[in-house]
C-alpha cells in the first residue's frame, strides 16, 4: 500500500480496517448475558433427551429393559440400537472413514458410551428415567494401553473382524486401525546409521480434552407439515453437518437447515458428529416435536472428543557441530474405541508430518500406527491444526534432547538449524511447502527481550546455590520455536468426507452504503463479526461499524467447511477480501459512469474512487452504493453484491518464538512461572487486540495441558478425571502475566498476507512450558520427563534424580 | 448432573428443623452453603428426599467474641469469617485458613458449620478446629450437647452427630501466640494435597504449648498430639521440627488419588508441616 497523506490516514482510521484494535462487537451481548446459545433455544412442546451410558469400558450388552422408564409419567420414548436399526442409524460414519455406534449395538467399548436415549417432557423427568432403564452387562477384558492392544487376543471391534483392509490401508492386527507413512524410510535409516551423533527419546503426549465452557448439544425440530428439518447445534462446521445429515437421513439437503447459534468455545470439540445429535434428530422425526439434547460436564469430558494420546518415539541425528542430518519418528496413536479423528480424509494422522518443525532437516521419515482401545473416541485438534501440537511438541522435545546429547545450548542448536529466510518457499523432507518465514530475526528478538544470556547465568548460579544447600528451588528456562501449518486447505489434497476444504464469503452492499457479509465459517469466540468486518472495511472503504457479519445458518450463509485448524482467516478471510475486490471492481465501473470517465482513469483512494490527477472529482463508496441500486447504468446490472469461494493454493505457516522462566520447588513439586514471553508472527495483523486475546487464551490452554490437564483412566477403563475437581481448567489465579510481541512476515499467497493466529500460542506454548520443567533438571542429568507436569510428577522427577536424599 | 426429586423446606427456627428431622429420619438432610451436598445430589451420590435449608435461621449467623471465648454460628460463611475484624484480631488463623478455601464466589455461600459438620476429610475447617481444640455445639430432640472437635470425626463423612441433630455453633478459647495454616493444592478451589494447622505458645525462648492438626491425609482430620508434644520445651530448632514431623507421619494415613501417590503425600506433608511450624514460631 502506498503511503497515505494525513487526510487519507484520517479517513482510513475511520474505517476501522486492518490493524485497528477495534473492540469486539460480540461482547456487548456476551457480557450482558444476552448471548443465544443452544441451550437458550426453547420451543413450544419441546421434549428433552438424556442418555443411559455404560458404566463399563468393555462389556457385552445382554439385555435392555425400558419398561420401568416408559412407565414414568412424562417419558415419551426410550430409543435403543434396535429402534435405530430399521433406519440404519444405529451406526454412523466417522470423519476418519470408520464407523461408530450411535447407541450400543451388542456391546459397549468405552465408559460413558451411549446405550439408550430417553425422551421426556422435561429435563428432570428424562434424568429420572435414565435411572430406571435396566441394562444387563457382561464384563469383558478391558484394554486401555495401545501397546497391549496390539498384542492382545481380545478383539475390541468385532464388527471389523476379518477385515484386513481399513480406510487407510492394511490393518496388521485386529486392534490396529492404520499405518501412515511419510518420507524416506531407508534413506533416513542410512543417515541415522552414519551419523556422528544420534539422540533418541520416547515422548508421550498424554490424552486430554478441549473442554469448551459450553458443552455439546442440539435442538432438532422436524416440521412434518412442510417436511423441513431444522437443527440448532454446537457445530464448528454447520454446512458439513447439513450434508452429512442429508446423506444419512435421506432428507433432501434443501429441506435441512442447520444453525450454529452463539457457541461457547469449540477448540476442536465441536467438529465431530455425536450420537446426541443423531438421537435428537431421530427423536424429533419420530415424535414430530422439537427435541433438545444438552450434555453435562461429565458427559462432555468422558464421551465427546478427546485430544492427543500419542506415543512418539524419535531419533534425531546431527554432526558433532550440531547440524541436524535426519529425523525418524514413529507414533503409536491411541484412537480409542472408534476412529473418530477429525482430520482431512487423506491425513489419518493429520499434519503430523510437520514434525520437522522450523528446521532444515534434509532427510526424514514418519510412521503412525493407529490403534483401538477401550477409551472414548475422538482425536480432535484441541486448539491446533490437525495433530500440529503433537508434532511441535515432539520436535521441540527432540531438539532439547539433542542439545543435551551434544552438550550444547538449546537456543544455539535451534539457531544453526533454522530454515533460512532466503530458503522460502521451503520444501520440507516430509512434503510441505512452507510459504514464508524469518525465523532468525524472531529468535534473536525473543532472546534479546528476555536477556537470554543473563537467564542462563542466573540459572547456573542457582544450580550452584542448590548444590551448596542454600536453596531448594531450581530454575528452568523453557524455549520453543514453532512453525504451524494451518488454513486447510487446498481442495486438491484436503477434504472432509469428500467435501473440499474451500471457504466462502457473500457480500451485499445496501443502498445507503452499509453492508452484510455472510461466511461459511462460524465463530466460537474468535471474534469473526469484528475481524472479518475489518478485512472488508479496508477492501471496500465502508466502515467496519457499518458491516454486519453473519455466519452459521446454512439457509443463508454460503457453503463452507467451518472453523477449526486456524482456517477461518487463511481461507474465509481470503474469500472475504476477494469478494470485496469484486465489489470494488463493479463499484469502479459505476463510479466511472457517474464521473463520466473511463474505468482506467480512476484510482482507489481509501473509501472512494478518484479521477487520476483530479482529486476533487471522486465518488465515495456510499455514493456508488446508492447509484448501484437507484440509477439506470447502461450495461451494468442493478445492485451491489459479490460472492467468492476460495480454494487456497497452499496452507499458511505461522511461527513464533516463546520463552518461559519457571521456578520449581523440588520438595513439593510446585512450580511458579516467573516470566512468559511470546513472539508470534501470523503475517498481516488484522486486529492486534484480538490477536493478543487469542495468544493469552492459547497460552493458558497450553499451560493447562503441560502442567496438569489430562483425561486419565485406571486399568478398568474408568475415567479418573471426569469433573473439574480433577480435570485441570486454569483460572486467573494460575495464569501468569504474559508478555506478547510480534514480527510480521506476510503470507505471499494470501490476498492480505494473513496466516491465522488462534492456535499458535497453544502449539508453541505446550513445548515451552514442558521444556522449562525439563530444563530445570538438566543440570542433574534429566533428559526427558513426560507431561503433564503436575506437582507429584515434578516431585517424582526430583526424587528419581536423588534430589530429596 | 440432575438431582433426583426432593422436597424443599425452609424453616425459620431450629424447632422446625428438629421436627422435620424427626419426621423424616435419614431421608432428610440439612443444607447449609450447599457446596458439598448439592454436587453430591446432582451426581446422585446422595439421595435426599427431604432437604431442609438452614438459610432462614438468623440465630445461626452470629459471631461472638467475649474475652478469649470465640463462638461462631454454624451458618457464618467463609466470607463473613474473612470479613470479621473481631475474629481476625482474636484468632487470625481462621482468616488465614478461610482465605485458602475455594474461591471468593464459593466463600460467599460456603459456611463454617457445613465445612465442619460434613465430615469430608478434604475440608479445611475440621483440622483447624481440632488444632484449636474447639467445641462443636449440637442440638437435637433431646436438647443441646457439645462435643470436642477432636472427638467428632469417625471416618470419611461419618461423625458423632446423630441424624436428627444439627450443628449450631463452634466455640473455642483464642490463645495468643504464633499460628499458621499452610496448604498445598493443585489449583484454586482444590482440596489440600496436604495442609497443616499449627499454633504455638512461646515462653522464655522455648515452646510452652503447641497444637498440630493435618488436613486430607487420612479419612478424618488428624490432630497429632505427639507432633505438638515433640515441640514443647524445645527452642523449635531443626531437630525439634524434625521430631514433630516424624511424630505427625506416624499419625497420618494418606491414600493415593489424582493428587499423587502415598510416598509423595507423606513427603509433602512433612514439608508443609515444617513450613507451618516455622511460620508459627516466627509469629509466636
Amino acid at each position: 500500500m502506498k503511503d497515505l497523506n494525513e487526510e487519507q490516514q484520517e479517513r482510513a482510521a475511520g474505517l476501522k480496517g486492518l490493524g485497528c484494535s477495534r473492540k469486539r462487537v460480540e461482547d456487548a451481548r456476551f457480557t450482558q448475558g444476552k448471548g443465544n446459545y443452544v441451550d437458550d433455544i426453547k420451543m413450544p412442546g419441546m421434549l428433552h433427551g438424556d442418555f443411559v451410558r455404560s458404566p463399563y469400558a468393555h462389556a457385552r450388552v445382554k439385555s435392555i429393559n425400558t419398561d420401568a422408564a416408559m412407565a414414568l409419567d412424562g417419558v415419551v420414548a426410550v430409543l435403543t440400537a434396535k429402534d435405530l436399526e430399521p433406519l440404519s442409524l444405529h451406526w454412523m460414519p466417522t470423519l476418519a472413514g470408520d464407523k461408530q455406534m450411535v447407541l450400543a449395538d451388542g456391546k459397549v467399548l468405552f465408559q460413558g458410551q451411549e446405550v439408550a436415549f430417553v425422551v421426556a417432557r422435561d429435563r428432570f423427568i428424562a434424568a429420572d428415567a435414565v435411572e430406571l432403564v435396566e441394562v444387563e452387562y457382561e464384563e469383558l477384558p478391558v484394554i486401555v494401553n495401545p501397546f497391549e492392544a496390539l498384542q492382545s487376543d481380545v478383539v475390541l471391534r468385532e464388527d471389523l473382524a476379518g477385515q484386513t483392509e481399513g480406510a487407510h490401508g492394511p490393518r496388521k492386527h485386529h486392534n490396529h486401525i492404520f499405518t501412515w507413512e511419510v518420507g524416506e524410510k531407508d534413506a533416513t535409516e542410512q543417515v541415522l546409521g552414519d551419523a556422528e551423533v544420534v539422540a533418541e527419546e520416547t515422548v508421550y503426549y498424554h490424552r486430554t480434552h478441549p473442554c469448551p465452557l459450553e458443552t455439546c448439544g442440539a435442538v432438532a425440530s422436524m416440521d412434518k407439515v412442510n417436511g423441513k428439518l431444522t437443527v440448532w447445534g454446537t457445530f464448528q462446521a454447520p454446512h458439513v453437518v447439513r450434508t452429512v445429515a442429508s446423506l444419512l437421513s435421506g432428507i433432501e439437503e434443501h429441506n435441512i437447515r442447520v444453525v450454529s447459534p452463539d457457541i461457547g468455545g469449540g477448540f476442536g470439540n465441536k467438529v465431530g458428529v455425536y450420537p446426541g445429535y443423531v438421537c435428537a434428530i431421530v427423536a424429533s422425526i419420530v415424535t414430530g416435536v422439537p427435541v433438545k439434547w444438552i450434555e453435562d460436564r461429565m458427559e462432555n469430558l468422558m464421551s465427546t472428543a478427546f485430544a492427543r494420546d500419542y506415543w512418539m518415539t524419535g531419533k534425531i541425528s546431527a554432526t558433532k557441530e550440531g547440524k541436524i542430518t535426519g529425523l525418524h519418528c514413529h507414533v503409536t496413536a491411541d484412537h480409542g474405541a472408534f476412529d473418530a479423528c477429525a482430520d482431512p480424509t487423506k491425513f489419518p494422522a493429520g499434519f503430523m508430518n510437520i514434525c520437522t518443525g522450523s528446521y532444515d532437516i534434509p532427510t526424514a521419515y514418519l510412521a503412525v500406527d493407529g490403534v483401538y482401545t477401550n477409551k472414548a473416541p475422538g482425536g480432535v485438534s484441541y486448539r491446533c491444526s490437525f495433530r500440529v501440537t503433537e508434532a511441535a511438541y515432539f520436535i521441540e522435545r527432540m531438539i532439547e534432547v539433542l542439545a543435551i546429547e551434544l552438550n550444547m545450548d538449546a537456543a544455539e542448536l535451534r539457531r544453526i538449524n533454522f530454515i533460512k529466510k532466503e530458503q522460502f518457499p521451503y520444501q520440507s523432507a516430509l512434503g510441505w511447502e512452507y510459504d514464508s518465514g524469518d525465523y532468525h530475526t524472531a529468535w534473536d528478538k525473543a532472546l534479546k527481550a528476555v536477556d537470554y544470556e543473563g537467564l542462563r547465568k542466573e540459572q547456573a548460579d542457582r544450580v550452584e546455590a542448590f548444590k551448596r544447600g542454600e536453596t531448594r528451588k531450581l530454575m528452568g528456562v523453557g524455549l520453543s520455536f514453532f512453525t504451524e501449518i494451518v488454513g486447510a486447505g487446498p481442495v486438491k489434497n484436503c477434504d472432509i468426507l469428500g467435501m473440499g476444504m474451500f471457504d466462502s464469503c457473500e457480500i451485499r452492499i445496501h443502498p445507503t452504503g452499509s453492508a452484510i457479509a455472510r461466511l461459511g465459517t462460524i465463530s466460537q469466540g474468535q471474534g469473526h463479526a469484528t475481524t472479518f468486518a475489518q478485512i472488508l472495511a479496508s477492501e471496500i472503504g465502508i466502515s467496519a461499524d457499518s458491516i454486519t457479519i453473519e455466519e452459521g445458518d446454512t439457509d443463508t450463509a454460503p457453503y463452507g467447511l467451518g472453523t477449526y485448524g486456524s482456517r477461518s482467516t487463511p481461507v474465509a478471510g481470503a474469500a472475504t477480501a476477494l469478494a470485496g475486490r469484486k465489489i470494488r471492481a463493479k463499484a469502479q465501473m459505476i463510479a466511472a459512469y457517474l464521473l463520466e470517465v473511463h474505468d482506467n482513469d480512476l484510482e482507489w483512494d481509501v473509501d472512494r474512487f478518484v479521477v487520476k490527477g483530479a482529486p476533487e472529482r471522486f465518488k465515495t463508496m456510499k455514493e456508488i452504493a446508492y447509484a448501484a441500486y437507484n440509477q439506470a447504468i447502461p450495461g451494468v446490472e442493478p445492485g451491489l453484491e459479490a460472492v467468492s469461494y476460495y480454494d487456497p493454493p497452499n496452507m499458511t505457516y505461522p511461527f513464533g518464538a516463546y520463552v518461559c522462566v519457571m521456578d520449581i520447588d523440588v520438595d513439593t513439586g510446585v512450580q511458579e512461572i516467573r516470566k512468559f514471553y511470546a513472539l508470534d508472527d501470523c503475517g498481516t495483523r488484522i486486529n492486534p487486540m484480538i490477536i493478543e486475546g487469542q495468544v493469552h487464551g492459547g497460552l493458558t490452554e497450553a499451560l493447562a495441558v503441560a502442567l496438569g490437564q489430562e483425561i486419565a483412566y485406571d486399568d478398568m477403563g474408568n475415567v479418573k478425571t471426569g469433573t473439574f475437581m480433577d480435570f485441570f481448567l486454569p483460572t486467573a489465579w494460575e495464569v501468569p502475566n504474559y508478555i506478547t510481541d510480534h514480527t510480521v512476515t506476510p503470507s505471499p499467497h494470501h490476498p492480505i498476507g494473513a496466516k491465522g493466529v488462534g492456535e499458535s500460542p497453544h502449539v508453541g506454548g505446550v513445548p515451552c512450558f514442558s521444556n522449562a520443567v525439563n530444563d530445570a533438571f538438566r543440570a542433574f542429568g534429566l533428559r526427558h520427563t513426560h507431561m503433564p507436569h503436575d506437582h507429584w510428577r515434578i516431585w517424582q522427577t526430583a526424587n528419581r534424580l536423588g534430589l530429596h536424599d | 448432573m440432575i438431582p433426583a426429586p426432593f422436597d424443599y423446606y425452609r424453616p425459620s427456627d431450629l424447632d422446625g428443623v428438629i421436627a422435620l428431622l424427626q419426621e423424616h429420619g435419614d431421608e432428610a438432610r440439612v443444607l447449609a452453603g450447599g457446596h458439598s451436598l448439592i454436587p453430591m445430589m446432582k451426581l446422585r451420590m446422595a439421595d435426599v428426599p427431604h432437604l431442609i435449608d438452614l438459610q432462614g435461621i438468623d440465630s445461626l449467623r452470629a459471631i461472638n467474641v467475649t474475652g478469649t471465648r470465640v463462638t461462631i454460628g454454624a451458618m457464618v460463611t467463609q466470607h463473613d469469617l474473612i470479613d470479621s475484624a473481631e475474629l481476625s484480631s482474636a484468632a487470625p488463623i481462621l482468616r488465614e485458613t478461610a482465605l485458602q478455601i475455594a474461591d471468593p464466589q464459593v466463600r460467599y455461600m460456603g459456611t463454617v458449620g457445613g465445612n465442619v459438620a460434613n465430615g469430608d476429610p478434604g475440608n479445611d475447617m475440621p483440622g483447624l478446629m481440632q488444632c484449636l481444640d474447639a467445641q462443636l455445639h449440637l442440638i437435637g430432640p433431646d436438647g443441646e450437647r457439645s462435643i470436642a472437635a477432636r472427638d467428632y470425626y469417625e471416618a470419611a463423612y461419618m461423625t458423632a452427630r446423630e441424624d436428627d441433630e444439627v450443628l449450631t455453633a463452634i466455640s473455642f478459647d483464642a490463645q495468643p501466640g504464633g499460628y499458621a495454616y499452610e496448604k498445598q493444592k493443585r489449583k484454586i478451589g482444590d482440596y489440600a494435597t496436604a495442609a497443616a494447622a499449627v499454633t504455638i505458645q512461646k515462653s522464655g525462648g522455648s515452646v510452652a504449648a503447641a497444637s498440630i492438626a493435618m488436613t486430607n491425609l487420612s479419612d478424618t482430620p488428624v490432630w497429632s498430639e505427639a507432633a505438638g508434644a515433640a515441640l514443647v520445651g524445645t527452642a523449635c530448632d531443626a531437630g525439634a521440627i524434625k521430631a514433630a514431623v516424624a511424630a505427625m507421619l506416624g499419625d497420618i494415613d494418606p491414600t493415593e488419588d489424582n493428587r499423587g501417590p502415598v510416598a509423595f503425600k507423606r513427603h509433602v506433608a512433612g514439608v508443609i508441616l515444617t513450613r507451618a511450624i516455622t511460620r508459627a514460631w516466627d509469629r509466636a
